[in-house]
Order: C-alpha cells, then structure tokens, then sequence
C-alpha cells in the first residue's frame, strides 16, 4: 500500500489516526486566509497564506520546508504553534486536534513545541540577560524556583554556551550571532519538547556559523528524540539536515519526498527551477546566465486558476494546467507532487 | 600598471574611535582592479568589508580615528583630493555604490524613477527630460518594467527595489560599481536574477565591480578574481579559477570547507572559535587561534606575500615566497 492511499484513508477520522499510525502531527487541508482589510462596504478578499496543506511527521523525523518569500512558510509554523486559528482544516497533535484544546490544554501543547523564530536578531529581548531569558518559559510553566538553576545549566551545556557562568549575565548584545541563536535554541529546549520548530534559524548568519548551528540542531535532534520542522530557503543546507523535504509554492506544498529522492530526482517544475538556480561555488559559474522561471511569484488574494504554478511554467499543458488544480501524484514510493506531468 | 588597470588600493587604512577603543576595521589593505574585472571580497560578519567599501568611496562616520593609505584610480591618487574635488570628480562619477541593505532604505516619498535620477541631476547637471531617458535605459538593463518609474518603493517587491538600486548606481556610466552584499536578504530565485543582470551589465557596459559579501557560493556566480579578508585584514588576493579549485591560506580552505554542497557528498564543517577582537588584534597572525598550521613563526605578523601571482598571508608560503625571490633576484 502507498503512502498516499493511507493518507486518503485516515482523512476520514482524524482523532484515531494519529493513535493508529503513531504520527506526532497530522496536518489535514489545513487553510490559514487572513481578511484583508475593508475599504466602505463589501469585502476586500483573503490573503490565502496556506491553502490545501496535509502532511505526517513522525516521532524524532526532521523536515524541511522550502519556498520563496511569502509563500506561507512562516504562517504554517505559526498555525502549527496554535498561535493562528485555521480557517479550515486541522492540526492534530498526537491524536487531538489542537483547535478543539481549552486554554489549559494549548498552554500544555505550546509547552510541548520549542520555536527557533525567523531572524535571531529581534528575538531576544534587549533588556533581558540569559539567565533571565532562559527562566521565563519555565516560570511561565510552573518549575519550581530551586529546579530552574539547574535546568537551565543544563540547556546552556546542551547547545554549548559554556562555560556556563560566563554567559549567563550577559546581555544579548553582548554576544555573536551564533551565540544569540544558540541562546534562542537553548530557549526553545528549556522545557524539553518533542518536536523543535526552526524557521530559517541559520539564514543571518556566517556560512562556518550556520554550519555549526544546524550541526548543534542535528545533534539534539538524535540525542533526544527530536522532530524538527526546518523551514528555508536555501536548498544546499536540507540535504545535511533532514530526511524529507517539502517544497512550498503559493501557499500549498508541491513536492514531498525523501532528501535525496528530490535532490536526485526532483519532479516538479518549480522544484527544477530552484535546483537550478542554487549553485555550488564554482569558478564557471560566472561564464553562464543561471536559467530563472519569469515573472514573480502570484498574488495570494487572487492566485492563479488551475495549477498556480502555469503562468511561469514551461511545461504548461494547454487546456488542462491552467482549468484544473492538480492532485498530488505519486510517482515513486514516498515521493509526491502535485503536477499534471505526473497524472 | 597595465593600460587595463583601473584601480590600485594600497595600505589602505581605517579605523574607529569608540569608547572602548580603537576598533581597527580595515588594517593596510592593499590590491588592484581591472577594467572590466570583477573582484568579490569574502569575509565573516564584523571582519571589515563595508568599512574597506566606506574607505574606498570616503563615505566616513564622524569617530574616525585614523584614514590613510592611497587609493589610485586610473592614475590619480583620490586620496590626495580634498573631499569637494573628491565629490565633484570621483564619487558617482567614476566609483558607484550599491550599499548593504540599500532595497530597504529608498526613500518612501519619491517616485522610484525619480530616485534613480537624482545622481545625474545633482552631480552632473543634466535636466530632468534627459535624465528621465536614461533612467528608462538603465531600467531595461535591469529588467524593471518600464511603468515602474511611477512607483514607490513599497509597491516593488524585494528583488524590484534592488534592482532599482542598482540601476541607481548604473546612471552616472561610473568606472567602478561597489555592491554590498547585494543578494544576502534575497530568495534564490531573485538572487539568480540579480547576480544575471548583474552578469549582462559587466558584459554589456565593460564596468568594474567589486563585490563584497559572504555568500560564497553567490559570489562564484560574478567573481573573476577573489579577495578573502580576516580581522580587518586582506588574506588572500586570488583568481577566481585557483580560488574555487583551491584556495591558499588556511582560514580560505577552511571556509571553502564550510559551504555546504549541493551536488556533492561532502559534509561542511564549520570553523571552531571566532575572529579575534578588531579593538585589540593579536600581534601575530590574527587567523593562529583558530589555524591548524600554527608554527613558532606565527607569533610574529606574516606579510602579504605573492606566491607565482597569487597572493597570501601566512607564513607557510615563506618559503615557496623566499625561493620565487631568489629566482628573481638571480635574474
Ligand atoms: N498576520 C497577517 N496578516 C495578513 N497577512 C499576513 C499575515 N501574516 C502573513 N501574511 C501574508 O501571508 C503571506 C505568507 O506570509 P508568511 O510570513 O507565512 O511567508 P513566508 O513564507 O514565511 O515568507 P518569508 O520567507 O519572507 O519569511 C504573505 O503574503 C504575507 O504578507
Ligand atoms: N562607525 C563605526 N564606529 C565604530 N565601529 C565601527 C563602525 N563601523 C563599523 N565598526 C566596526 O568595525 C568592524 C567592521 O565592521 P564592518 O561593518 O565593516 O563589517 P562587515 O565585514 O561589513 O560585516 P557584515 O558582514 O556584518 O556587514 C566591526 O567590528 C564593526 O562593529
Ligand atoms: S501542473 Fe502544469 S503548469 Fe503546473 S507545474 Fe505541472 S506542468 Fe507546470
Ligand atoms: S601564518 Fe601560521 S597561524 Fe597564520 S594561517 Fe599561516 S600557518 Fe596558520
Ligand atoms: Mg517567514
Ligand atoms: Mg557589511
């Protein structure tokens, strides 16, 4: 039986799946459209952020997102956090659908996830020192006083900011860059969580740092069982990093599969484009032009009929791309896309 | 100097006064540009390269604590121009700047059309038709469409607003044109974007460029030859081919090793340690902390040397540097 066929199967009853394939997070047809504002009477339409996403991750699996600016990364994570309610569509967290939580049981499921938020720069409050910025998620949650000192040290050996009291006055200007992110990473782990989420958390920093940053994430990841959802949009870093991609175009995912799979076999177009325009540092690539798709990428109020990817693509089947909105096919084990090529 | 030659920056110094001292941003820089050639500085966050851009067009904050050095463009020592010759006839006029983070600060209340054709009016007189005509040129090199000169800079997308900053920076037909890390803040696809027009105008209008950024991979996309700078400063003067294939001084081999690969099986590895402090550098080689060549030599400060045309900064080249040395003197 094929991924995609399960896929359709538990669609049908979203609270026992989560129990009967062991999946951490179920995310089905999730849409997040935010109004935009009104000018007189009448509506002025939605910005459809994330439109039609479902996907599994499993227990300590690390993926990654991939897709341009405002393609709906961000708001996904977010939806995922419980901090956006879905316009439609759900979020279950091990079996329970998150948006049928009280306050009482978000509070715990935001307790569970840790947030590596997008620029490590504003992240951390100016005014706060380390020690300071590592308490309060744990006062927030109720640790007792005399526990914190040492739950902290430990998340501070965790991500390497040692020796331990020579960071904890410190203010954030005080440190590096890599040094910030690992205090927003020992920040997300405090309250040991199952899955981290990291929205771009290398993308501001120096190449040797962000190495050093997504080796740090890799390791936690294995030592404790971590599922981590890395969003980016530099391609060349996922392949060292997580075990499935999904490539994010207009608010919907148009490619999922193993890392190697896409990197190796990539299927859609907007794939190919992106592969195409990354390179790796090479002294010829200054005698060619780097082939990019035209255009930019569409509007989310009133994004294009049928596949939202046509009016850029050069394997547009007239008749049918532009008309009709391609299901998701799966060409190979594991290996989805969402493209007529495919059917 | 060669008749191509267009640019020769020599000992180029500068630093800042601040309270808690003299930061040394930019330490005896010293290399050379062709016409047509594009130079790409590399470089960590903080190791001095929008300073050495800053020097390079005396764009100077207020705390400076020492400027010197020559800076020779074509033949003429600019640094010996006080600072209203060195407006009327060098900035803008032979060398443009595209500066870091310039998508975000257009200025929101002016048409970008008429941004773009302010230099020309201010620095060289031309009236505003004329002007506007060659804005509209320097847009169909960059690939703006042509009714965007009516627009603001918030009705652009990111990728649009720097390419109007680089047209901004194309319509005074400079000699040299500075870009400051012009695609760090850039999706890939917009990066490939910039980085082809970027390609066609170096073709197109046989402009300089140099390059400052620390996106290796990037900047292989434009570089003809490559100048790594550590602490202020420059390691490594280099062709782009020998560059890429494989670098010289340790701290570039170990930044080569640190760029992760799309199309091959190698695991990056990050540099252990950090650059040492700009207020206080160490006597020695700034890079021996973090080096795994370090020597007994390396305590004391290694030179620039040049190694059969390439140039490097670490003593592990003395040798290879004393023998070309006696070859010449011999002959
Ligand atoms: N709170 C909000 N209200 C209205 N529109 C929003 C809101 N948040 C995001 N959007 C819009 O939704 C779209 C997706 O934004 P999102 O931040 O999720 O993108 P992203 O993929 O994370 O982009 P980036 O790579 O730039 O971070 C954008 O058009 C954005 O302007
Ligand atoms: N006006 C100033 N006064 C004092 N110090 C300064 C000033 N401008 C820059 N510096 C310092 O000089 C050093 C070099 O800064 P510079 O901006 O040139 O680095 P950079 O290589 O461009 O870094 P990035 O990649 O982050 O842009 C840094 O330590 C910086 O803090
Ligand atoms: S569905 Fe059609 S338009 Fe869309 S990516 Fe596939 S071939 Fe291109
Ligand atoms: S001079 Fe010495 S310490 Fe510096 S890079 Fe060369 S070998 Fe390493
Ligand atoms: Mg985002
Ligand atoms: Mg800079």
């Amino acid at each position: 039986m094929s991924d995609s066929t399960v896929v359709q199967e538990q669609s049908i009853d979203t609270q026992d799946a989560g129990r009967s394939n062991g999946a951490m997070l179920q995310i089905r047809d999730l849409r997040v459209w935010f109004e935009l504002r009104r000018f007189g009477f009448g509506r002025a339409g939605s910005v459809r952020a994330v439109d039609g996403v479902t996907f599994d991750l499993a227990h300590g699996e690390a993926i990654a997102i991939v897709g341009e600016s405002g393609c709906g990364k961000s708001t996904l994570m977010k939806t995922i956090l419980g901090l956006y309610q879905p316009t439609d569509g759900e979020v279950a967290y091990e079996g329970s659908a998150v948006g049928k939580l009280g306050s009482l049981g978000l509070k715990q499921y935001r307790s569970k996830i840790g947030y590596v938020q997008q620029d490590p720069f504003g992240a951390l409050p100016p005014f706060m020192s380390v020690r300071a910025i590592l308490e309060e998620p744990l006062a927030i949650n109720n640790v007792p006083a005399r526990e914190r000192g040492e739950r902290i040290e430990k998340a501070m050996v965790e991500v390497k900011l040692t020796p331990v009291e020579d960071f904890l006055g410190k203010f954030p200007h005080m440190l590096s860059g890599g040094q910030q992110q690992r205090v927003v990473i020992a920040r997300a782990m405090i309250l040991q969580p199952g899955l981290i989420v990291a929205d771009e958390p290398v993308s501001m920093l120096d190449a040797s740092v962000r190495v050093e940053i997504l080796k740090l994430l890799r390791a936690l990841q294995a030592s404790h069982d971590l599922a981590v959802i890395y969003i980016t949009h530099d391609l060349s870093t996922v392949r060292y990093f997580s075990e499935r991609i999904f490539v994010m175009y207009a608010g919907k995912l148009v490619e999922k599969a193993p890392v190697l799979s896409l990197l190796r076999n990539p299927e859609h177009p907007y794939t190919h484009a992106l592969l195409a325009a990354s390179v790796d540092p090479d002294a010829r690539n200054a005698s060619s032009l780097r082939e990019v798709p035209p255009g930019e990428p569409p509007s989310l109020v009133r994004p294009p009929s049928g596949c939202r990817f046509h009016p850029r693509c050069p394997h547009r089947i007239e008749g049918l791309c532009a008309e009709e909105e391609p299901p998701e096919f799966e060409s190979r084990p594991g290996h989805q896309t969402a493209c007529w090529l495919y059917r | 100097m060669t008749d191509r030659s267009l640019l020769r920056v020599q000992d180029l110094v500068l630093y800042f006064r601040t309270s808690a001292g003299v930061v040394q941003a930019v330490d005896k820089v010293t290399f050379g540009l062709e016409r047509g050639e594009a130079m790409v500085i590399l470089g960590e966050s903080g190791c001095g390269k929008t300073s050495l851009a800053k020097a390079i067009l005396r764009l100077l904050p207020r705390n400076v604590q020492r400027y010197d050095g020559s800076v020779f463009l074509d033949d003429m020592d600019v640094m010996r121009l006080d600072d209203d010759d060195y407006r009327r006839r060098v900035r803008w006029i032979k060398i443009s700047m595209v500066p870091q983070a310039a998508m975000n600060s257009l200025n929101p209340v002016l048409k970008v059309g008429d941004q773009v054709a302010e230099p020309m009016i201010t620095h060289f007189g031309v009236n505003k038709k004329d002007a506007m005509t060659q804005v509209r040129r320097m847009f169909e090199h960059v690939g703006v469409p042509l009714d965007f000169v009516k627009r603001y800079a918030f009705e652009l997308s990111g990728g649009m607003r720097q390419r109007v900053a680089i047209a901004m920076s194309l319509v005074t037909s400079p000699d040299l044109i500075l870009l400051d890390e012009p695609t760090s803040a850039l999706d890939v696809l917009t990066q490939a974007n910039i980085m082809n027009v970027l390609k066609r105008i170096k073709k197109d209008m046989d402009a300089s460029f140099i390059l400052i950024t620390h996106d290796i991979a990037t900047s292989s996309e434009l570089a003809d030859r490559v100048a790594v700078m550590y602490a202020g400063q420059i390691v490594e003067v280099d062709t782009a081919e020998h560059f890429f294939d494989e670098p010289l001084h340790p701290y570039s081999k170990k930044l080569m090793a640190s760029v992760p690969r799309l199309r091959a099986d190698q695991e990056p590895e990050f540099i252990v340690g950090q650059p040492p402090s700009l207020l206080n550098p160490p006597k020695g080689c700034r890079f021996a902390e973090r080096c795994g060549f370090r020597f007994e030599q390396c305590s004391q400060e290694p030179p620039l040397m040049d190694v059969e045309g390439r140039q490097v900064r670490c003593w592990l080249y003395a040798e290879e540097f004393e023998k070309v040395h006696a070859r010449e003197a011999g002959a």
